[in-house]
């Protein structure tokens, strides 16, 4: 029984992986990109780690595939976040598509 | 105070990551705990004593499983505007305000709107949060973005932070 | 079950193509910084994969150690896109 619940979550995180690297190569913008890939990829290999969890239960290993999801789960979103900071202040356009960029506004104020 | 919890969390982590208790991994667990404690003591969280409250722990144990629950959402959303062909997308850079003070909540409040439905903090100015939606709606309306995007998330990390 | 394991380490390694193409075609610097992050945590699942294909707990810690590493490096690499100083 458990062993058929790993499989299935191991399954379905290989599968949201996969579509967050196609979303990495289809989307149009840096901005878009980094939302598809941050979130697809970082819970696909959560739901890896927490299928071998699963498997093995609490042994060294299942424990080391806690602490790994652990790890992912909180730098991930950071190193998003500063990316996403980072390109905007190179000056990367948004894509031509986009509705409203208040940042932009808040950053000529400034200077 | 806060030194010996920051010890117990270093020590803890060891012994979780080596798994096993011999004297000599136990002892070289400790020194290192230590020597990390002494350098590093000043980079712990502030107000440290606030792990042992137990009502933040029970709020902790309840965001849990209320985020990642929004997390499966964020991907079903987003995979399906991927492998749609005519991908249904309307991005845009919006701003709200919000209530949280601390640091701690606010970082906390910024990573899981990234890892939530189609929204990705970009910066932090004072208390100004500056997010990209992939699917921007209520156009120039602060307040209803930030009810949107964060409502549902600022209730529970005011009772587990502030 | 090593069939589906077959099938989930080429899934992997289509993946990290993905990611080497966007690498290698990426219009602007951001963009490859993207696909570097990515590959690194895509790199996690191959860990996880293989320490349960061999049943050795240690390529778990190369794992834990490379997803460390890899935000370091990308939060440096976003300092730089900053072009601001690293002690800030």
């Amino acid at each position: 029984m458990s062993e058929t619940i790993a499989y299935i979550m191991m399954t379905v995180g290989v599968l949201f992986d996969l579509l967050g690297c196609v979303g990495l190569v289809r989307l149009p913008d840096v901005y878009n990109r980094l939302q598809a890939a941050t979130k697809c990829v970082t819970l696909g290999t959560c739901m890896i780690l927490l299928g071998v969890f699963v498997l093995t239960g609490f042994t060294a290993m299942g424990i080391k595939a806690l602490i790994c999801m652990f790890f992912i789960l909180i730098t991930n979103p950071t190193s998003a976040h500063a990316l996403a900071r980072g390109s905007h202040k190179a000056g990367v356009p948004l894509w031509p598509g986009s509705v409203i960029d208040e940042y932009q506004e808040i950053q000529e104020k400034k200077s | 105070m806060r030194a010996f919890i920051q010890f117990f969390v270093l020590f803890g982590l060891w012994l979780l990551l080596t798994w096993s208790l011999q004297p000599a991994d136990l002892i070289a667990g400790a020194v290192v705990s230590v020597i990390v404690v002494a350098l590093m003591g000043n980079m712990f969280i502030q107000r440290a004593t606030n792990i042992l409250n137990p009502v933040r722990i029970f709020w902790m144990l309840f965001y849990i499983p209320y985020l990642l629950w929004y997390i499966l959402w964020a991907n079903i959303d987003v995979a399906y505007r991927v492998i749609n062909p005519s991908m249904p997308i309307r991005p845009g850079i919006v701003r709200f305000k919000t209530g949280l003070k601390t640091d701690m909540g606010k970082t906390f409040l910024a990573n899981s709107i990234t890892l939530t439905p189609g929204t990705l903090t970009v910066d932090i100015v004072g208390d100004e949060f500056f997010v990209h939606w992939i699917n921007v709606k209520f156009d120039g309306d602060p307040k209803k973005q930030g009810e949107e995007i964060a409502g549902k998330f600022e209730r529970i990390i005011r009772r587990i932070f502030e | 079950m090593s069939v589906l394991m077959m099938i989930y380490i080429w899934a992997l390694v289509i993946s990290a193509f993905l990611c080497l193409y966007r690498i290698g075609m990426g219009p602007t610097p951001p963009d490859r910084t993207v696909a570097i992050d990515n590959l690194g945590t895509i790199v996690v699942g191959f860990c996880a994969f293989l320490s349960l294909f061999t049943g050795k707990d240690f390529y778990l810690n190369i794992g834990i150690s490379w997803s460390l590493l890899a935000f370091v490096g990308t939060i440096a690499l976003a300092k730089f896109l900053e072009r601001r100083s690293f002690d800030e």
